[in-house]
């Protein structure tokens, strides 16, 4: 009889950084079962809705996340926007789309990289980070700041880019799209990297929608969802279909991240080409009184922002979803099954953020 | 065991990997070379103080309440240890004398606030 054990895994962890405690139950060395607790780094920044009015929340929304921190800000203007019942600008939709696609391809390049690292591929990781480093920039330019960009505000946004910029950007992305070449094919196409992978944590299409998992977890395992699909900002008029992995494995994971980062270029690129002249923002009179469920698609899946006001500058009640609270269900139950050596990699592909998650 | 795809490649980085090896370095040795920041870049908030009225709006707008107006010693502070470099206060200024200039501050061992004496002319 298989001996039972249960082994504490986290919250710290070389392969993570971020502080996600889980209890394995082993039977020899594979995984039986897995009890997650979360907790580590709660910042009550839900609560600061009380005390920072409606306008100042914006940067508070935004610090959510370090890495999907303007899908943060553009989710949380959004929801205020409808509910004062504000249309902003279309330059300014445009605007945010393209900032948000940069984020994507920036989050997609960063976890492509640490996946690597935790494969022990160190040149690919390398190559990865090496190429985020030029959207980097791109957003240092266009905004000012490299990680936190400060250019959402409820009604629009507080900066524009000239044809200089845009013209920057499409450069950029060009150059990025044959220099991802290499990347692109050493992670779908490499023999050791699919011998690493392959079969691999797999998360059966219906335990996926049974579970709740979102983003690329979700469509890895075959379900054709992306929040995007709704039209939010300026998604309505770009040419977009989600991408969908069939194994529901962590290669199907992997390159439905790669492949996204393809996807977020030619969306960037689409864009730049159908992007209005016009103003990019507009005045905001009054206070919001109401309340609004927003759905946007963030790099690493679908986030909620719940809105609710109650007409005075603060807000009554600001509640945000992230991805990463909705795969910690799937993520345990790929887990079983799975051996103890590779549970540090099998968290890893559901891309999580503890730090949104605890907020 | 599942079939393995015609389309599997052995070494399919090792081209990339040894052009990197000849490549000169992605990064720029700084300090040996100057870091080049852009134009837009939010390093640090700079005050003209002969321009600035007092009005205080800065002070409001201001998140996590790094800038304090005093009118009535004439004092503008800034405690760059609060700054989030957010740019709300420049947005906010009706006489357009804050702004976000490139480059960082430098380290320091006590958080102190940094002084300006504004609202000199009425004064006199
Ligand atoms: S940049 Fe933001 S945090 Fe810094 S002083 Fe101005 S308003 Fe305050
Ligand atoms: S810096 Fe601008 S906003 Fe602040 S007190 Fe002076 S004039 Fe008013």
């Amino acid at each position: 009889m298989a001996k039972r054990s249960i082994v504490p895994f986290g919250p710290q962890h070389p392969v993570l950084p971020e502080p996600v405690h889980l209890d394995l139950v082993l039977e020899d060395e594979t995984v039986v079962g897995a009890i997650p607790s979360i907790g580590f780094i709660h910042r009550g920044l839900e609560k600061l809705v009380e005390k920072k009015d409606f306008k100042q929340y914006v940067y508070i929304a935004e610090r959510v996340c370090g890495i999907c921190s303007c899908g943060h800000g553009m989710g949380y203007c959004e929801s205020v926007e409808r509910v004062m019942g504000i249309e902003i600008p279309r330059r300014a939709e445009y605007l945010r789309t393209i900032w948000v696609e940069m984020s994507r391809v920036h989050s997609h390049l960063l976890w492509l990289g640490l996946l690597a690292d935790a494969m022990g591929f160190e040149s690919l990781f390398m190559e990865c980070w090496r190429l985020r480093e030029k959207i980097l920039d791109m957003f240092d330019r266009t905004t000012g700041g490299r990680i936190i960009f400060s250019v959402n505000c409820v009604g629009g946004v507080l900066k524009d880019m000239d044809g200089a910029m845009l013209r920057a950007i499409r450069e950029t992305v060009d150059q990025m799209e044959q220099e991802l070449e290499p990347i692109m094919t050493t992670f779908i196409k490499d023999y050791s990297v699919q011998l690493r992978l392959r079969g691999l944590g797999i998360l059966s299409r219906e335990q996926a929608i049974l579970q709740g998992a979102v983003g690329p977890m979700l469509r890895g395992s075959g379900v054709e969802y992306d929040t995007r699909m709704l039209g939010y900002a300026a998604y309505g008029d770009l040419d977009m279909e989600p991408i969908v992995g069939t194994d529901g494995d962590a290669y199907a994971r992997c390159e439905v991240r790669a492949r996204e980062i393809v996807q977020s270029f030619n969306l960037i690129r689409e864009a730049i080409d159908k992007i209005p002249q016009g103003p990019i923002s507009v005045p905001v009179k009054g206070n919001p009184q109401g309340e609004y469920f927003m759905r946007i698609e963030q790099p690493r899946g679908e986030a909620i922002y719940y809105t609710k006001g109650n007409g005075t500058k603060f807000l009554d009640r600001f509640r945000l979803r992230t991805p990463t609270t909705s795969n910690i269900p799937p993520m345990v139950e790929m887990l079983k099954g799975c051996q103890l050596g590779d549970v540090p990699l099998l968290i890893l592909t559901i891309d999580p953020c503890i730090s949104c998650t605890e907020r | 065991m599942e079939e393995v795809k015609p389309d599997v490649r052995a070494l399919a980085f090792a081209r990339q990997a040894l052009k990197n090896l000849f490549m000169k370095p992605a990064t720029t040795s700084y300090p040996f070379e100057p870091a080049s920041y852009p134009e837009r870049m939010r390093g640090h908030v700079e005050l003209v103080a002969e321009d600035c009225i007092g009005c205080g709006l800065c002070m409001r707008s201001c998140p996590p309440g790094a800038i304090r107006v005093d009118r009535q010693e004439g004092i503008w502070s800034i405690n760059r240890f609060d700054c989030v470099q957010c740019e709300s206060c420049v947005n906010a200024c009706p006489k357009k004398c804050l702004k976000m200039a490139a480059g960082y501050t430098q380290p320091e061992t006590e958080k102190a606030e940094e002084r300006f004496e504004i609202l000199k002319k009425q004064e006199k």
